[in-house]
């Protein structure tokens, strides 16, 4: 079978699916990096360049396991196959409904998560407008599960990096000594970690593919040479003694201002791993099924293009509205010093590199907070607002309904028209 | 523009505004040596006018610790207690009190002080200023501690910080002893009014110091939990 409307399906779908990618780089980068420009260790500029460069390749090279998912691993397949432009209808509705879901939100100020209108509208859709079975119950609910789990592990990872930080250089009798020392081996760790976590999960769509110790050795390479450029822009700093009198740290904090230059890398590239495929995913299974004819084909490799859509959509969003958004987080965090703002952003960008690895989307906003929250419990923060913990819990349940129930409306409105 | 999450998680931190009062503070009560001064020297005029001062910059510190109370709702999370950050600063407020209840009391009865006292009663009243002094360089300790999650190196020095305003602090209490003897060996000859309210002077001087003592040792007790 052939649909009539194939190229308007895909135009609309392109155009929906970068409105999503523009409130994801408007929004949602600047949460990423807000920890960044806030503990002072990149400028604006310089965070959206990191931003550019390191969420497009986290999207390109770790993307994809979210990007099926989202596409096709929350939905059964089989049912659809007799009726391939309800899945249509269907993700379109959902690109739609969770972009303005966004934009309402970020406008009221809720703290609701890409990730979850995504999800919530994908959910919803089906359920209704295709059939109660035609959702993977068991993976949606593993994937709720991990919203409320993935803050936690950030959180836990958090509250022992700054435990290792205090131990081996804030409280000993000579940090800025001990900060020279094993700053570098952070560095090393934030290098390693995120390469092997990308590697293991296969770049087999890039024509790589490598044995477990291909693997390691390649980590290992790439956490020495972010150790080795490391070393070098830490030598190139300039202590001032004048400096530590009003604050004995300051010349500790300026050698963390390095490290939380890498984990800022990171964390970019975590996020794009992570939700460049909330805008990518349903773009992908609309073009993926035009372009097989109407088979909803289960295997089938992602286009090179529509990442670079998405990327591009991310970027204008960074570039137009998000860097008022990363200025206001930056500005505002006086009390997030380097030190603390590498264990927090790390901890966060370990967890969410891993989820993407496994095919989890997450939400790379809470998973920060999680992370911020583990370095608090370690009596690393001055001041915690706990309202926003009570915030998110609400927005988890008002975001998964109105998602789910604006993608209804719109799929049923979808349905009208061209059918 | 809507607050990211994010930047709505941090609070503002209590730790620069404690500092920033406790200077006022400070400021406050050094002017009390240029009042003495006056006050010697009979020049009421001038007096007057520190007093002012005096009872201008505890305004300002009253006004800095109401809006630090504000600053602080229960749903902040911090590494110490809500309750002992309240208390240091309650007591911080009471030296800059304390300053302006004594220059008023002197000023509205204009208390003469016998001459052979001048000497040793300006040394006393600077031994009780240097006490706050002390607690006021270590609650600027206090970012320092934060940042070391209360351990090691600066726990350390922040306990010797305290342990030397405690030796100040015992310093002043034999000053006091001191001048209240010469006081007492003269009383007879006084006017028996105006020895009641010098005595009472001596004890709201000593009562500076024995403030910013409190001051350490309640800061001490917020970093202990």
């Amino acid at each position: 079978m052939t649909l009539e409307f194939g190229i308007t399906f895909i135009v609309l779908a392109c155009a929906f699916g970068f409105f999503m990618a523009w409130g994801v780089g408007a929004n949602d980068v600047a949460n990423a990096m807000g920890t960044s420009v806030g503990s002072k260790a990149l400028t604006i500029k310089q965070a959206i360049i990191v931003a550019a460069i390191f969420e497009f390749a986290g999207a390109y090279l770790a993307g994809g396991q979210v990007t099926a998912t989202i596409r096709k691993g929350m939905l059964d397949a089989n049912l659809l196959s007799g009726q391939p432009e309800l899945l249509i209808y269907g993700m379109l509705a959902s690109l739609l409904a969770a972009g303005i879901w966004l934009l309402v939100a970020s406008r009221a100020g809720w703290p609701v998560s890409t990730t979850h209108s995504i999800v919530g509208a994908i959910v919803g859709f089906a359920a209704v407008g295709v059939g109660i079975d035609a959702v993977q119950w068991g993976k949606v609910g593993k994937i709720a599960m991990s919203w409320v789990i993935s803050p936690a592990i950030a959180g836990i990872i958090g509250y022992w990096l700054y435990i290792s930080v205090q131990r081996l250089i804030l409280n000993t009798s000579d940090p800025l000594k001990n900060a020279k020392i094993y700053v570098p081996f952070y560095i090393f760790l934030v290098g390693f970690v995120i390469a092997l976590v990308t590697m293991f999960k296969g770049l087999k769509h890039i024509g790589l593919e490598l044995s477990t110790t291909q693997n390691y050795v390649i980590a290992i390479a790439i956490g020495f040479v972010s150790m080795f450029i490391g070393m070098v822009a830490i030598k190139r700093l300039h202590f001032d003694p004048a400096a530590d009198k009003d604050f004995h740290f300051t010349n500790v904090e300026k050698i963390f201002g390095v490290l939380m230059m890498f984990t800022a890398c990171a964390m970019a590239f975590a996020h794009g791993s992570n939700d460049v495929a909330n805008a990518v995913g349903p773009l992908a299974a609309v073009v993926s099924i035009v372009e097989n004819g109407g088979e909803v084909a289960q295997k089938s490799a992602m286009p090179a293009w529509i990442l670079l859509l998405g990327g591009t959509g991310i970027l204008i969003g960074l570039v137009t509205y998000g860097h008022k958004v990363i200025a206001t987080v930056g500005t505002g965090i006086t009390q997030l010093t380097p030190s603390r703002g590498f264990a927090a952003t790390l901890a966060a960008a370990v967890t969410v590199v891993v989820a993407s690895g496994t095919g989890i989307p997450i939400s790379t906003t809470h998973t920060l907070v999680g992370g911020v929250l583990g370095v608090g419990l370690a009596r690393g923060m001055d001041a915690l607002n706990m309202n926003v913990v009570r915030t998110i819990f609400l927005s988890w349940i008002v975001t998964l309904p109105a998602g789910a129930i604006l993608s209804i409306l719109f799929f049923f409105i979808l349905k009208g028209i061209f059918s | 523009m809507a607050r990211s999450t994010i930047s709505s998680l941090f609070g503002s931190s209590p730790v620069k505004p404690l500092q920033t009062h406790m200077d006022s503070v400070q400021e406050c009560i050094v002017e009390l040596v240029p009042f003495f001064k006056a006050v010697i020297a009979e020049d009421w005029k001038e007096a007057r006018s520190q007093q002012k001062k005096i009872a201008k910059l505890e305004g300002a510190a009253d006004k800095l610790k109401r809006q630090l109370r504000l600053h602080l709702p229960k749903s902040l999370f911090m590494p110490i207690s809500r309750r002992d950050l309240l208390e240091v600063l309650t007591m911080q407020d009471k030296i800059a009190n304390k300053a302006k209840d004594i220059a008023g009391l002197i000023i509205g009865r204009k208390i003469i002080l016998p001459e052979a006292l001048h000497e040793a009663f300006i040394e006393y009243v600077e031994r009780c200023i240097d006490a706050s002094a002390q607690a006021q360089t270590a609650i600027n300790e206090l970012d320092e501690l934060m940042e070391t999650g209360f351990g090691g190196k600066e726990m350390t020095l922040m306990e010797s910080m305290i342990k030397k305003l405690d030796s100040i602090e015992s310093e002043t209490d034999k000053l006091q002893v001191k001048i209240r003897s010469a006081i007492f060996a003269k009383e007879k000859e006084m006017n028996p009014v105006e020895v009641m309210f010098m005595y009472k002077v001596i004890d709201w001087v000593g009562e500076l110091a024995d403030l910013a003592q409190r001051v350490g040792s309640r800061f001490e007790i917020m970093l202990a939990r």
